[in-house]
This record gives C-alpha cells, sequence and structure tokens, in this order.
C-alpha cells in the first residue's frame, strides 16, 4: 500500500476519506473508501465506466451526502473548486464569456460588490486560456473545447485550494487538452491539489505523478507508475460490472480492515482467509448467495462492492 | 385626420376620465415589475410554470371571496397563500421526491385550480366567477392602486438585489451550489415574486390573464434583443405600450370589448408582428438569407 494513505496532519488543501461510501438510492458507488489525499497532490482518479470515479468527485465536493462515513476536505468545503463532467451548464442562457468567468469571483465579490474593477482580471484569466478577444461573445456560440477553455477560466479565476476536475478532456481536441493540461501542471506549481478523473490512461502516466484506481472500492492507490499495471486494471474492470437489484444490506465494518491493496492476481485475493464464516454475516438469501458465492473470494470486501454505480 | 384629433384619440380618455387614469397607473407599474420576470421565466423554460402559478392563485382568492365577498385585501391575501404555498409545496416535493419541478407543479396546480372553481361555485353567481377570472382594470381604486405600486417597487428592489445569484442559478446551479448556499432561497425568492406580481396582475386582468402581462412581451423581447441587458428593457416597454393600447382600444371600440383581455390581445398583437419582423430570429429574418461574413 503506498504513501498517500495516512497523510497526518489537517493539511489545508488535503483530502481525508474515513470509511467513505458514497451511492444512490443505497447502492453504494464507491464503498469504503480510506486514505488521505495530500495537500498539493496531482491525482488521477481512474477506473472502468460506472467504477466511482464522478461519484467520488461528488461526494468530496458535498453534491452528494455520504451513506456511511466521512470526507474531510479543506479549510472549508467552500475553497474546491468543481468542474463536472456533464456540466449542468444552460448555454442556451444569453450571458457572455466574461460573465461565465466572472462567477469564478463569487467568493470575493458576492452577490452584489462590483464587478467593474475586476475586468483586468478577467481579461487575464481569459488569456491564461487563449480566449482573448472572446470577452462578449455570448456562451451558445461557443464550440466545445472554447466552452471548456472558459469553464477553465472560471477555475483559474476561483483561486481554489483543491481543483477537482471529471473527465476534463471529453471530447476536447488534442492541442485544446494540451494547453488545459499546462495549466493543470501550472496549478500544481503552485501547490494546488488537484484531482481529476480520467481514463486515458497513457495521459495519466504522463501528466499525473499519482493515481487511483477504483472500480467502486479502492483497488490501489499510489504513485502513477507502481499503480498503473495490466493486473491491477484488470481487477478494477472485472470488479466494476453488475448492479443488483436486491442487494443485501452491508454489514462491513468501515474501519477495522481500512486497508486494501494492490492484488497481483485475483488467485492471491482468493487465498486470503476471509472474515466472515459460511454465513457471512449479511442477511441476503440462500439463492442471492448461491449464484455468487464464488464471489466471495476476492478479499476483505465482500460482493457489495460490485453494486451499482452510474458515473 | 388633424393632430389635434390624433390626440383627442390617444390621450383624450385619459384627460376625461379618472378611472382611465387609474387602470394606466396601474397597468404601468405592472408592467415595470412583471415582465422582468417573465424575462427569467422564458429563459428558464419556466413559462407555463407562471400559467400554473396563476391558476394555483384561485382558490386563495376564491376563499377570500368566500369570507369577505369582493373584497381587494382578503382575495389578495388569500392568493398570495394559496400562491406561496403552492410553490413551496411543488418546490419540496422536487427536493425531496423523484418528481421534477413541472411535474409536481402540474399536479398542485390543478388541484388547486379544482378547488378555486368549487369554492367559488358554492356562493357566487356567474358574473363573480367571470370577475375574479378577468378581472377589474377599469375599478381600481386606491388600494388597489397602492398595492399594484408597493408590488412594483418591491419587485423591482428584490430583484436588484437578487439578479446575480439568480443569472447564476439560471446558468450553472450546480457551480452556484458549490460556491454557495444562496442557490435555495434565490430560487424561492423568485418564485415568490412570481406569485406577488401575479396576484397584482389578478387585481388588474384576472387570474387567467394575469400571466400575459409577464409573458408576453417577455417573448416578444426575445425577437428584438439578444442578452439580459436588452431583453428587460424592451420587455417592459412591450408591457407599457400593450397596456396603453389594450386601454384605448378597449374604450374606443364599438362593441364591449372587456379591457383585460384587449391588453392582452394587444400584447399577443405585438408578439406576431415580432415573430414575423424582429431581427434577431423572426420569421421574415430567416426567410431572406444575408451573405455570410468572412470570419
Amino acid at each position: 500500500m503506498s504513501g498517500a494513505v495516512n497523510g497526518g496532519s489537517a493539511l489545508a488543501g488535503a483530502i481525508r476519506f474515513r470509511g467513505l461510501t458514497l451511492g444512490y438510492d443505497r447502492h453504494p458507488a464507491v464503498h469504503h473508501l480510506d486514505g488521505t489525499i495530500a495537500a498539493g497532490d496531482l491525482l488521477a482518479v481512474v477506473g472502468p465506466n460506472g467504477a466511482g470515479k464522478s461519484t467520488l468527485l461528488k461526494g468530496i465536493v458535498g453534491e452528494i451526502r455520504p451513506l456511511d462515513g466521512t470526507v474531510e476536505a479543506g479549510p472549508r468545503s467552500g475553497a474546491i473548486a468543481y468542474l463536472p463532467q456533464a456540466a449542468e451548464i444552460d448555454r442556451s442562457f444569453p450571458v457572455s464569456v466574461l460573465d461565465l468567468a466572472a462567477m469564478g469571483l463569487w467568493r470575493p465579490l458576492g452577490a452584489w460588490r462590483s464587478l467593474a474593477r475586476q475586468r483586468s482580471r478577467l481579461i487575464e484569466a481569459l488569456a491564461a486560456v487563449g480566449l482573448t478577444g472572446f470577452e462578449d461573445r455570448p456562451i451558445g456560440t461557443l464550440s466545445g473545447g472554447q466552452f471548456q477553455r472558459a469553464l477553465f477560466a472560471r477555475l483559474i479565476l476561483q483561486d481554489a485550494r483543491i481543483i477537482l476536475l471529471d473527465e476534463p478532456f471529453t471530447g476536447i481536441d488534442e492541442r485544446t487538452t494540451a494547453d488545459l493540461l499546462a495549466l493543470i501542471r501550472g496549478w500544481h506549481g503552485e501547490g494546488r491539489t488537484v484531482v481529476a478523473a480520467l481514463h486515458d490512461l497513457a495521459q495519466v502516466r504522463a501528466h499525473f505523478p499519482s493515481t487511483l484506481v477504483i472500480a467502486r472500492r479502492p483497488i490501489a492507490w499510489g504513485p502513477t507508475r507502481e499503480v498503473l499495471t495490466p493486473p491491477v486494471l484488470a481487477r478494477a474492470l472485472r470488479l466494476s460490472e453488475a448492479w443488483d437489484e436486491a442487494a443485501a444490506i452491508c454489514r462491513h465494518d468501515a474501519h477495522h480492515d481500512a486497508h486494501y491493496e494492490v492484488h497481483p492476481a485475483d488467485g492471491a485475493a482468493a487465498a486470503e482467509p476471509h472474515e466472515h464464516g459460511p454465513s457471512h454475516g449479511h442477511d441476503h438469501g440462500p439463492a442471492a448467495h448461491d449464484h455468487r458465492g464464488h464471489e466471495h473470494r476476492h478479499d476483505h470486501h465482500h460482493d457489495h462492492a460490485r453494486h451499482g454505480a452510474m458515473s | 385626420m388633424t393632430l389635434a384629433d390624433l390626440a383627442d384619440l390617444l390621450v383624450g380618455p385619459f384627460v376625461e376620465f379618472g378611472f382611465m387614469r387609474r387602470a394606466l397607473a396601474g397597468c404601468l407599474a405592472l408592467s415595470l415589475s412583471a415582465p422582468p420576470l417573465g424575462v427569467f421565466l422564458m429563459l428558464r423554460r419556466m413559462s407555463l410554470m407562471s400559467e400554473a402559478m396563476s391558476h394555483a392563485i384561485l382558490p386563495g382568492a376564491a376563499a377570500g371571496f368566500l369570507v369577505a365577498g369582493l373584497s381587494l385585501p382578503a382575495m389578495t391575501l388569500g392568493g398570495l397563500v394559496a400562491g406561496l404555498a403552492v410553490a413551496l409545496a411543488a418546490g419540496l416535493v422536487t427536493r425531496s421526491t423523484v418528481l421534477k419541478e413541472d411535474a409536481s407543479l402540474a399536479a398542485f396546480y390543478l388541484i388547486s385550480l379544482a378547488g378555486g372553481v368549487f369554492l367559488v361555485s358554492l356562493r357566487g353567481s356567474q358574473v363573480d366567477l367571470l370577475h375574479i377570472l378577468f378581472g377589474t382594470v377599469l375599478a381600481l381604486d386606491d388600494d388597489a392602486l397602492t398595492l399594484l405600486g408597493g408590488i412594483s417597487s418591491l419587485t423591482l428592489v428584490a430583484l436588484a438585489l437578487l439578479y446575480r445569484p439568480l443569472v447564476i442559478e439560471c446558468v450553472d446551479p450546480l457551480f452556484l451550489r458549490t460556491v454557495s448556499r444562496a442557490g435555495g432561497p434565490v430560487h424561492s425568492a423568485f418564485l415568490a415574486l412570481v406569485v406577488v406580481n401575479l396576484v397584482g396582475g389578478f387585481q388588474a386582468l384576472g387570474t387567467l390573464l394575469a400571466v400575459g402581462l409577464m409573458l408576453l412581451p417577455a417573448i416578444t423581447a426575445r425577437f428584438w434583443a439578444a442578452d439580459l441587458s436588452g431583453l428587460i428593457p424592451v420587455a417592459m416597454l412591450v408591457s407599457m405600450l400593450s397596456s396603453v393600447a389594450g386601454l384605448l382600444v378597449s374604450y374606443h371600440a364599438g362593441i364591449r370589448l372587456p379591457t383585460g383581455p384587449a391588453i392582452v390581445l394587444a400584447a399577443g398583437a405585438l408578439y406576431l408582428v415580432s415573430m414575423l419582423v424582429g431581427p434577431r430570429g423572426g420569421l421574415i429574418h430567416r426567410l431572406v438569407r444575408r451573405r455570410h461574413l468572412e470570419a
């Protein structure tokens, strides 16, 4: 188990999970996550579709409430800047690019203080993302890449200690991606904590020093080089498959086995003694039990970790 | 026709009759406050929601009518309570169940409307019902004018205070949630303003047409202006023009033309004209294709 866990002190900018379980409708999408994202880390969260990447980011920013456990982030949760995957942004609403970026100044300005004196700051942020001259364009006229650039300008202006990015490069061309990655490296250089959900592994290897692999529960967490190995990825893929409508109530104690490991192969996991006896302390019926019985082997966690996610 | 004749035609009725001046003042007050709300409703695709809300006001007004007869304070208070209750209940159901806002609102307003008609028919005659449905713009007394003026002032001040969070809430509600807790209260305050204006409008135009002055000018403005700083003044202007035109037409018309519907019909006529000739996406501008630019 590698470095990022048990970061200790409550440094501003760190994110700490304690037995965090997030999900929808009682079905966990992220199961029993423990550990700390150190302040200043540049962390990629990877995993198959439905692995809970988006859910995890939503949990950190407070958009969904934990089913169990806690997440502590930064001095205040408001110090987090969050770029969601499918932004709920109404792009037909008639506001200009400058207005959109200016939303990033909500924290210092609030509802009433004047924006007039901030204009140079806004122009500067737009210039940093390559949108000079777009100030007065309505957001509805921007291309996908330009719009993502405008959202990054807003992130710059938010000036947050913690920046969460959910699939920021989906549908974005190479040049824009390169520009935005340079911005992210800049934020890392300034000591900000950046957490990005990504699916392009080459990109992760090239730009992100640490990686968390999840498949509804943490699979591996540590330096990217050590974590992104074929066995880990295969395991992640296998573990994020089914949604079980009739899932049993999880009796897993969030704190007693807070470690998960990088298993070289499933065989090793299977060899571990399962803490639960034949009845494994769950109250699901024998039928459900039978057809999935073999799956109980893998490790400390049990099959509920496989339940549904939509990320 | 001489200029004097024209002046007589346009200004005469207002000079001559106090009730016309009162009607004009009331409609102009409403024209300052309702259209900006309509602009936001339209941009949020909530146009029909205000229609639903106007129906929701009916049972409250009817309850006031049952208790106190055709009394302005009783019916206004009843309408306010009913409108706010439906708005809040719909919001609560939206946040705590799977229903979307339009569905929960539809459920509540249908209950409310049926209840209102039921209440009115318990006591009133057909004439009373028409009174409630179509308003009494030519019989605005001092109390009604004060109410309209107060509502208008309150709305403009509140909109100025809420403007920035309201725009952010419209464009990117998720963002507002991550930086501030203002989203929920701002949305509720906005709905409350809509209710207050509909209650005011129902004094002048009746419940069924109160929505007219809120939405038609806003929708019309879409054909003339692109951004909020243009849409809001244009909507106000359209609303004022419709008010004046509606009052004059109903005054001069040979047949007995009720004033409330005349005002809404005037707004409707402006909408149809704008739809044809408006420079922003109007029909004719779409048909006549201009040469595209170089870049």
